[in-house]
Formats: C-alpha cells, structure tokens, sequence
C-alpha cells in the first residue's frame, strides 16, 4: 500500500474515533476536528521525528503545540493511535476522572500533551518558547502548532507573529485552519481576517498554501516547509479545509463547530467512514 | 523612613546597613542565579532598566529574551521556555505581570504546571508618581488564588536577592513582587531565605503583628512608638502569602491573642485575608487590617501616598491599639 494510501486508512479511522467520542460524551467540537484529521495524521505518522514514549522536554525531537484546544478529539485520537496512551481510554473523553478533559491539559499528566490550550490565542507563544529553547541547547528539531482562523482574532497571535519574524525563529512551522467558521458564524461574517497570506507575509513570514483535506498535498506541504525551515524566516502554512469534513451533514457550515451528533445522526455519520484499524 | 538607632537594638540582628530599592535586590539576585544555573533564561518586556536586569543581560546575552511591549507573549514564550526545561524569570511592572496576563498565567503557566517565576516590579502605592494606572493592589490577591502559585512579597533589598536566588531552586510558577523606591534595608544579607517560613523580627507579648513588603519597614518604626507606649509587640514578616506559615500565626497569636495584618495591597484579597481565614479556622482572634481600603491609588511621592492610603506607622500604631482593644 502506498503511503497516502496508509495515511488515508488512518485518518478514516480517526474521524470515526471522532465522531463516536464526541457522540458519546453528548458535548464536544466535531466540526474542526474533523477538519483537521487529515493534517494531524500527516503530522503525527510522517512529518514528525518522534522519539518513543514521551518526554516532557522534547529533547531531541520534533515537538507540536495545538493552539485551538477544541479540536482536543483529533489529537486524543492521534495521539493514542501513535501509541501515546491506550486507545480504549478515548471512550473516557470528557466524562468524569478522565485524562482526556474537554480542552487538552497537562495536569491530568495525559502523554502527548505538553501544554494547556483552549482559551485561545496562547499556543503560538509556547511553541516559540519551546523553539527558542532549542535553539539555546543546538538542538535542530522543528517546533509545530496549529491555531484556528477565528483563533488569529486574538491580539497575543501578533505579539507572536511579530517577535518571531524579528528573532528569526526558523525552527517553527505554524498551520493555521483556515476552514473561513467560527461558532458565530463565517470569519467573514463575524470578524474578517481580510487578506491573510499578505498579513502574514507583512510580518515577515514565510507563507505555505495547503489544500488541508487532501492528504497528498497535505504531506507534499509539510515536507516543503521543513525545507523551508532553517532559512532565516519563521514558517506559516495556511492551510483550507471544509469544517466537517468527511462527514457529508456536517460539511459547509459553522453549525457542528460545537455540537455533537444524536445517536441517529452519529449511525449516519459512520456510515461514511470505514473502520480500518478497529474501533476503541 | 529616617533610619534611627534605636532600630538597632529593639530588633536584633535587623539593624538598618542603608537603602536601596528591592527591585535592587532583584538585579543583583537574578544575576547570582545566571551565574550558577545555566537554565535560567530572562525575559523582559521594553522594562530592562527598571527591572535592574541589565547586568544579567550583558553577562549572559544568549539567554535573555527582549519580548517588546507584549506581555502576553512573553508569558506564552516562558511557558514554552519552561516545558522544554528552562527556568524563565519575566520582568515588568506588577501590572503587567498579573492583572494584564491573569488568562495566560492561569492557562500555560499554572494550570499547565510550568515552572515560571514571574518577576515584578514596582507594585503597590509606592510606584509614586506614574499614578493608578500602574500602581496595582489587587494582584497578590490575582495571584494566591491559582493552584499551585507561590506568592512572595520580600521586604528589602536584600531578602529579594535571597527570595530570587531562592525561586530558582524552587519547582513550580512563582510571583515574586517587588518595588521601586529606595528602602531600607534591614535583613542581614546572610539571612536564609526559606519559602513559606515566617521570618520572626521581634518577640513580643501584647500583639501579633503579620506584615509583608515596604509595610514590614512601617511596622517595624511602629514598633518603635509602641514600645515606648509600653506595648510589647510581635513583629513576623511574612514574606511568602502562599504558602503561608500557618502554623507560625497560630502559634504567635496563641500567644498574644490578637493580631495586625500590613500590607501594601487592597484591604480585600491579600496577606490580612490569608491571615484572616487562618486564624478564623484554627485560633479566632480579634484583628485589623493595615492596607489600602478597596480603592484605587493616585500620583503622589511614596510617603505620602502611604499617609494618605493608611499605610503610615502611625496607622499601624492605631490599629494595634484596637486590636488590643477588642481582646477584651
């Protein structure tokens, strides 16, 4: 099988391990996550240089931040089909004494997670934090994080933005969702992002274009910004996806950014999506 | 704030050796710590100066981090910096360290249980001049009440050296607060500085009295007057608000079955209220509240801000007096 072709397996999988968290914790956000699944395999099961196990510090590894801790069931699932923690403990997500809070946390010691993320706008912060520590011990390893659209509403995101541009942090690629939905409505409608890839570049970003649910160009763009890294200029991937998708009823609209499926809509919904590595 | 020589008996070992701003102390403790921890890493946000960093910062180029004027980021970068095992110290003022970035404290240094130390200078009325805006009173409040924070408020130049010297042994966020004016100092710079232990000043029978920061100065020529009032104070500084020295307040009020809180923060939230519910819990006793009575400040000189807010040492003198009072 080709890798796209293994890559594609994964993600079907992991969008079905969305749905049926979300459906069975009645709460939880589908839409972005399912928006994202195709990037965060990728991400996980061929851009990353991961050391087995997890270590806090990320010492001697490629390390990942996500900024818009909703999408928390994508990256629970990830993680725990990268062998992070078990994936039956996916089936706790949100409930009581579980790990897997509603927005990723470090006090649970959830492996995987390095960072608490969910009020918005703070992960590209810790992400340059952890570049620069890198770059003070000479380690080469790449710093990743994911922010939403609506997420680059924030103030702190430019703070970001612009002291990475000025210190050179070349050792840091963030993507950001750009699916134009946010829970109001679309970015356009609630608070307009305008001309993002000239905003970007205006602070001195190097800018990358993805097509995010197409997971061929999805691993052919992560490869062009790791060549991109190193290079004097930090990395932005802006990258378009469909919130939703993969999940017909929930594509094209803002309306499943937060809401779960009812039972009958959850049958629906797998039946679109092939278990290929079993369920949890 | 004269310095007297009867200072130099009542108190011991804390005789006043001259004056110097506690942000002093600051400076010259961060500057110890990058010498003996290459972990530390120093931020600061467009405040160098006035947070005493600049010998750390030639010393140690490659571990300073300049943020500019974006403290939410900063706060973000030291809590990257902190995962990945570094010890980030942030600097700038007491307003912009806490109430301007209580989201991203609360967030991505103490929820995710990242050992920042977040350093700030010139809290409370004695900032002076630049007036309200700055002069913030409500942040050892803001700060004691996020799981896992340790508070600590030093009094003098010297203890904030030991205090920051200290925070870098110690795992876990820290809010170190300190100030701008020159002060003076009284701590033997020998003194062992030991997170969450009260720091006895002086024995008495009559009254406890708990201060912490510049008011520790205050309370200590308060004392004076008092004493010649044939009052027998206990004067404890409590230079950590979390975690507090519970036991030492029970012990000390066991004894003199009263107490004074002072403090240069809101009246609401801050060292009284800490004490206030300790003792409420374990040992009821009358007190009273030396601190800025839940207002904002204003412009002025540090002396007379601190007569005009309640923080004088006649405003000690007189809440002493009621206590005492009240025991009956």
């Amino acid at each position: 099988m080709s890798q796209i072709a293994e890559l594609q397996r994964t993600a079907s999988q992991v969008r079905r391990d969305i749905v049926r968290m979300v459906s069975q914790a009645k709460s939880g956000h589908p839409g972005g996550s399912l928006g994202c699944t195709d990037f965060l395999t990728a991400l996980y099961f061929h851009t990353m240089d991961r050391q087995p196990g997890f270590s806090m510090e990320g010492k001697g590894e490629d390390m990942f931040f996500l900024s818009n801790g909703h999408i928390s069931p994508v990256w629970y699932s990830v993680l725990a089909r990268s062998g992070y923690f078990p994936i039956s403990e996916l089936g706790t997500f949100r409930h009581i004494n579980s790990r897997l809070q509603g927005h990723p946390t470090t006090h649970e010691h959830l492996p995987g997670v390095r960072v608490a993320s969910g009020s918005l706008g703070q992960g590209m912060s810790v992400a340059i934090g952890a570049a620069l520590s890198k770059r003070m011990d000479g380690d080469n390893h790449l710093v990743y994080c994911l922010t939403g659209d609506g997420e680059l509403q924030e103030g702190q995101v430019w703070e970001a933005a612009l002291f990475a541009a000025h210190n050179q942090v070349d050792n840091l690629i963030v993507t950001v969702d750009w699916n134009g939905q946010q829970i109001d409505g679309s970015t356009d409608h609630v608070l307009s992002l305008g001309d993002l890839p000239a905003k970007w570049s205006a602070f001195g970003w190097d800018v990358l274009h993805m097509q995010g649910n197409d997971i061929a160009d999805v691993v052919r763009v992560l490869d062009q910004a790791k060549d991109h890294a190193g290079k004097g200029k930090p990395v932005v991937i802006l990258m378009k996806t469909e919130m939703g998708a993969g999940v017909d009823f929930m594509m094209g609209s803002h309306k499943w950014h937060g809401v779960a499926p009812n039972a009958e809509q959850t049958e629906t919904a797998l039946a679109q999506l092939a278990e290929t590595l079993g369920d949890y | 704030m004269e310095t007297q020589t009867s200072t130099d008996t009542l108190f011991g070992r804390f005789k006043v050796t001259g004056k110097k701003a506690t942000r002093d102390g600051f400076g010259t403790g961060l500057h110890h710590v990058g010498a003996t921890n290459e972990n530390a890493v120093a931020l600061c946000a467009d405040l160098l100066g006035s947070l005493k960093m600049d010998d750390f910062v030639r010393d140690w180029p490659e571990r300073f981090i300049q943020t500019g004027i974006s403290e939410a980021n900063m706060m973000g970068i030291a809590a990257g910096l902190a995962t990945a095992g570094k010890i980030p110290f942030t600097g700038t003022f007491a307003n912009f360290s806490t109430g301007r970035v209580y989201d991203q404290i609360r967030q991505s240094i103490a929820y995710s249980d990242k050992n920042v130390k977040i350093c700030a200078s010139h809290a409370g009325l004695t900032l002076g001049e630049d007036g309200a805006t700055h002069q913030i009173l409500e942040d050892i409040g803001l700060m004691k009440m996020l799981p896992g924070m340790t508070v600590i408020n030093p009094c003098d130049a010297n203890q904030t050296h030991a205090a920051t010297v200290a925070i870098a042994d110690h795992q876990g966020p820290v809010y170190l607060r300190f100030g701008r004016p020159s002060w003076p100092v009284f701590i033997p710079a020998d003194e062992p500085f030991v997170i969450g232990k009260a720091l006895p000043i002086k024995r008495g029978e009559a009254v406890s009295i708990f201060a912490t920061g510049h008011l520790v100065w205050q309370a200590m020529e308060a004392v004076q007057i008092l004493e010649t009032q044939g009052i027998s104070c206990e004067l404890i500084n409590i230079h950590t608000i979390k975690p507090l020295d519970e036991a030492a307040i029970i012990e000390s009020v066991s004894r003199t079955g009263c107490a004074v809180s002072c403090e240069e923060h809101n009246r609401l939230g801050g060292l009284g209220d800490s004490i206030a519910q300790t003792l409420a819990r374990h040992r009821p006793a009358p007190q009273e509240y030396v601190a800025v009575d839940d207002t904002f400040g204003e412009s002025g000189k540090p002396e007379e801000l601190l007569v005009k807010y309640g923080l004088a040492p006649m405003d000690i003198v007189h809440a002493v007096h009621n206590a005492i009072k009240r025991k009956s």
